[in-house]
């Protein structure tokens, strides 16, 4: 069995959690230039069928929180992603796209309005630089044109994500706040467990779930407390189940589903385009996704089913007469469902639910089917 | 995990059970716990030949694909077809039920050079210390 050697150690950064991970039997590997736990004691298909079962506790921090402020970051923030941030109530949140000048995705990110002159952003690992290089190059233009708009980069904090059906019913436990009113998509500040934290009901796994910003200082007790409060039953759980539970949620990867060269649209966001957005544009890349919106998109994001082995990133996508028609950019077991999941691009016309396919993998192809995503049911919590 | 007694070891954590004219080969304990629940593995078919150190198939993991490479030369003379069905065998028991292939090997004398159990115990306790 050949082995995967990985880069040195000691040049990771380390969340303040790192410790609580190793003394919690967290199998530690370099995730974005960060140490991060994939899986601790428990295996990752059991810690993943637990999360939509009873719970599970992430501990996300190495993904970037940031604070735009100021008269103007409303505007700013649109003219770099697709969503319609004027038309977010305060204390919403939404999935975006940052563009780049050919409609691509520079990154998905989660962003909330908290006042009209506070937004708060998280932005995925990977992508942090990048990010923040773009962010800050077009905050110098707009404010060298008399633009009223700052930052703040949260690296003082942690981000925990508590997700699965016991999310609730524990944080309940260390706030005073009355959880049942805050939805999906929805942000507040509060006190959880005797520190100040940003709390979005939000999540990457499809299940209704929280994330957590609380200052690093308060990360530690905060996860112990979680975990007792569960009596057990919220376990922590890695990046490598994560990885599960957002492919089952249908939800994009950055750097797999999504790059540079594929549009919002291609990706099937365009639900995350703001209706006022697709009439005015006013972001980076608008006219070609404006275009992709009116004349339909070349490639499509969609789910498959697969026989014999899971197919992975990378395997093609024949017709049934041996014709290439895709690429599969995300691909595994599914623990839950105890098949084969994948999902890639494949040519517009040739996306209809239930179309039969061929999936290459070492060579060999394989049946599989188109379908639609996600591939098990999302849990959010919205009024009823 | 478990390393047992009168099998031999490859340092890519394959084991071969030695008997008459025929080997048995299979992936480790260390290696089956490393990889996680095995979800579906790929095998040669019987009459086709293998090479030392080469892959002569796969495992699949929830998150990840692994080849397995073949610890000697020979030809497959059978293959353990139950593990089409039940690739968990390899996990739940990689010395006996989750063995893979048989094989009539051609050059007897490669298995001398494969580690006894001792040496791959430390093999595994320094591998592990290294990452």
């Amino acid at each position: 069995v050949s082995r995967r050697y990985f880069a040195s150690e000691a040049d990771l950064k380390k969340t303040a959690l790192y410790d609580f991970h190793v003394a919690h039997g967290g199998k530690m590997v370099p995730f974005a230039g960060w140490s991060m736990p994939i899986q601790y004691k428990d295996s990752i298909m059991d810690s993943t069928v637990n999360c939509r079962e009873n719970g599970s506790l992430f501990d996300v921090a190495h993904m970037c929180g940031l604070s735009l402020k100021g008269k103007d970051c409303v505007p700013f923030l649109e003219t770099l992603v697709v969503a319609d941030v004027a038309g977010l109530a305060p204390g919403t949140g939404s999935l975006t796209v940052f563009t780049n000048e050919k409609g691509g995705a520079i990154d998905d990110s989660v962003i909330t309005k908290v006042t009209d002159e506070h937004i708060y952003l998280v932005v995925n690992a990977g992508c942090r630089d990048k990010d923040l290089a773009h962010i800050e190059e077009h905050m110098k233009a707009f404010k060298s044109k008399g633009g009223d708009v700052s930052w703040h980069i949260h690296d003082e904090r942690s981000l925990l994500a508590l997700q699965g059906p016991l999310a609730a019913p524990v944080l309940q436990h260390l706030t005073k706040e009355d959880l049942s009113k805050l939805y999906f998509g929805n942000f507040q500040i509060l006190d959880i467990n005797g520190s100040t934290c940003f709390l979005t009901r939000t999540g990457y796994t499809g299940e209704d779930g929280f994330e957590i910003s609380v200052p690093d200082e308060h990360a530690v007790d905060l996860a112990k407390a979680i975990l007792e409060k569960s009596e057990g039953k919220v376990r922590l759980t890695g990046l490598g189940a994560r990885d599960s539970l957002r492919l089952e949620a249908g939800l994009c990867l950055y750097g797999n589903d999504m790059e540079q060269h594929i549009s919002p649209v291609e990706a099937g966001l365009t639900w995350a385009i703001g209706k006022r957005r697709r009439a005015e544009g006013g972001f980076l890349g608008a006219d070609v996704i404006l275009q992709q919106l009116k004349d339909g998109p070349t490639i499509r994001r969609v789910g498959f089913f697969s026989s014999g082995p899971p197919a992975r990133s990378h395997s093609e996508v024949h017709d049934e007469s041996g014709n290439k028609i895709g690429e599969i950019t995300s691909g595994g077991f599914s623990p839950n469902l105890k098949k084969n999941i994948a999902m890639g691009y494949v040519k517009s016309g040739q996306h209809k639910t239930g179309t039969k396919v061929k999936i290459l993998v070492r060579g060999k192809p394989y049946e599989g089917s188109i379908t639609k995503m996600p591939f098990v049911a999302t849990k959010y919590y919205k009024p009823t | 995990s478990s390393v047992l007694e009168g099998l031999k070891y490859a340092n890519s954590h394959e084991w071969v059970k030695h008997e008459g004219s025929v080997a048995t080969i299979g992936i480790t304990d260390h290696a089956q716990d490393h990889l996680g629940e095995v979800v579906f593995v790929e095998l040669p078919e019987a009459n086709s030949s293998v090479s030392k150190e080469k892959s002569f198939g796969a495992v699949e993991s929830v998150k990840a694909t692994s080849e397995i490479l073949s610890p000697i030369s020979g030809e497959v003379i059978e293959v353990n077809t139950k593990l089409t069905e039940s690739p968990g065998l390899i996990n739940s028991s990689p010395y006996e039920d989750g063995w893979m292939i048989k094989v009539k090997p051609s050059s007897p004398a490669e298995l001398e050079a494969l580690m006894g159990p001792k040496e791959y115990t430390k093999f595994c306790e320094e591998e592990d210390a290294a990452h």
